[in-house]
């Protein structure tokens, strides 16, 4: 029976649905906390604090880079196998239909921003704090001023959002995100099977409203600590 | 109202499966909008035999738009861009004097090009025969009253049923995917109490068979419902999963 979720093409959409929707939590985590930033400093590092080298946040980092390696792996598996069953000759001529979105036909390309952003995130923040902390419990040599640094994540943001090169790059990867999960949201649970002719409409509203929400929670913390480092 | 265009068509010639095809360009004048599609490309091969060439090889054979056996890929679209419509039902009085008309076989692994616009379109069949049936024991023929189905439900297996396996779907979307052609025939049997019994199963076997010949991974793009000529919907393919993974878990 487990086989199935490899061997299967319905089984590795449902590990892709399953896996997507767990990241869909995960951002809408990460954006609630983020927002705590703008209400109240002394919480944001208070959030830090607890999200730092502590066992179950390190637990909490490790199942979600699985989650992460899990879509993309697949992402990538099912991506080139659908390639190949599109068989060698390509259309010479392709049309868009009108009801199919822009963004279902580009999930790999999407995908593929938003990674190589997260990478630049993960650099900014990650490194700086959770990493930095991990280092020196590993007994590495670390800069005494980066790891009294470590869990001022408030500082951070400040520091880094002060920069409009980053700023711009941050809100590209917002814009790819909200393509990508605007589709992502509601195929997920067409591949689950949690759908009818009564439910498409539905979940497919509910996605873009959430992906609207979830990316305009980010992005008003980016847009805030930018405006505050030029007034 | 006769009216003449004047057209040109841009069609993939492919001699067989092995050869590498190529697209070659015909000037066609004088073609009557009240032509079907088809008929354009018979008046285009009758012109050919005259002038000792090779006809086109195309599928084709009700047109009136049930059989299932036109395909044609008409300017990025299959079955042309207007909806609900089999190529046959397509008529030179949708085109303009002067366009220029592209025109592709099905491009799919599954669905390999024997000639020509013609593709080897039994990978279909394939999928029927493993599951897309009900076992039936012949006995006495019951009332039509004696099993109650709600007309609700009666009617969504109608629209299912509506499907006529001409692989437009598959060719359509971006991943080569069956999902809408195998959705819509796991959906008119497991929908009504007759299919209910072997639904499982079905379910299965048509998947594996699917997965086995080529055929994509959906992503839900939702290009198959779109240019389906039959209108199918992709809450088959919901049902599809659902009925899929049940079966999976149940194991």
């Amino acid at each position: 029976m487990s086989f199935f979720l490899i061997n299967s093409s319905i089984g590795r959409k449902l590990v892709m649905s399953i896996s997507g929707m767990f990241l869909i939590l995960f951002l809408t985590f990460h954006m609630c906390m983020n927002l705590v930033a703008i209400i109240s400093p002394e919480g944001y590092n208070t959030v830090c604090e607890f999200l730092g080298a502590n066992w179950y946040a390190l637990v909490g980092t490790a199942i979600l880079a699985g989650g992460f390696i899990i879509h993309i792996l697949f992402g990538l598996l099912l991506s080139i196998e659908n390639r190949r069953a599109r068989g060698n000759d390509r259309y010479a001529v392709t049309a868009r239909p009108k009801t199919v979105e822009w963004a279902s036909q580009n999930m790999l390309a999407l995908g593929i921003v938003i990674l190589a952003l997260l990478g630049l995130h993960l650099y900014h923040f990650w490194a700086k704090m959770q990493f930095v902390e991990l280092q020196a419990m590993a007994g590495v040599e670390v800069d005494s001023n980066l790891l009294a640094n470590a869990t001022n994540g408030y500082g951070l943001i400040e520091q880094t959002f002060s920069s409009p090169v980053v700023v711009a790059l941050y809100l590209v990867m917002l814009c790819a995100l909200w393509f990508h999960i605007s589709h992502g949201f509601w195929s997920s649970l067409q591949s689950m099977g949690l759908s009818n002719s009564v439910w498409l409409k539905r979940i497919q509203v509910i996605s873009m409203v959430y992906a609207t929400l979830l990316v305009a929670g980010f992005a008003v913390v980016v847009i805030f600590f930018f405006v505050k480092s030029i007034l | 109202m006769a009216k003449s265009i004047n057209i040109t068509l841009n069609i993939w010639r492919q001699k067989d499966a092995k050869t590498k095809g190529h697209f070659e360009t015909y000037a066609l004048k004088d073609i009557s909008t009240n032509a079907s599609f088809l008929e354009m490309l018979d008046i285009l091969n009758e012109q050919l035999v005259k002038e000792h060439k090779e006809p086109i090889a195309f599928d084709h054979d009700c047109r009136e738009g049930i059989c299932g056996m036109c395909s044609l890929y008409i300017n990025g679209h299959p079955h042309g861009w207007e909806t609900e419509i089999t190529t046959c039902q397509l008529h030179m009085r949708k085109f303009k004097d002067g366009d220029v008309i592209t025109i592709e076989p099905w491009r799919s692994r599954a669905f390999p090009v024997i000639r020509d616009l013609m593709v080897d379109r039994s990978a279909y069949d394939k999928i029927m025969q493993a599951g897309g049936f009900v076992s039936v024991n012949t006995g006495g023929v019951p009332d039509a009253n004696a099993i109650a189905i709600p007309k609700p439900i009666a009617d969504e297996a109608m629209d299912s049923a509506s499907c006529i396996g001409c692989g437009a779907c598959a060719a359509a979307c971006k991943n080569g995917s069956a999902m809408l052609f195998v959705s819509a025939k796991v959906s008119q049997l497991a929908l009504l109490p007759q299919g209910k019994a072997e639904a499982a199963a079905r379910a299965k076997n048509m998947v594996a068979k699917m997965d086995e010949l080529g055929f994509g991974n959906c992503t839900n793009t939702g290009a198959c419902a779109a240019e389906c000529p039959k209108g199918v919907s992709l809450t088959n393919i919901a049902r599809l999963n659902r009925e899929f993974l049940c079966a999976k878990l149940k194991d």
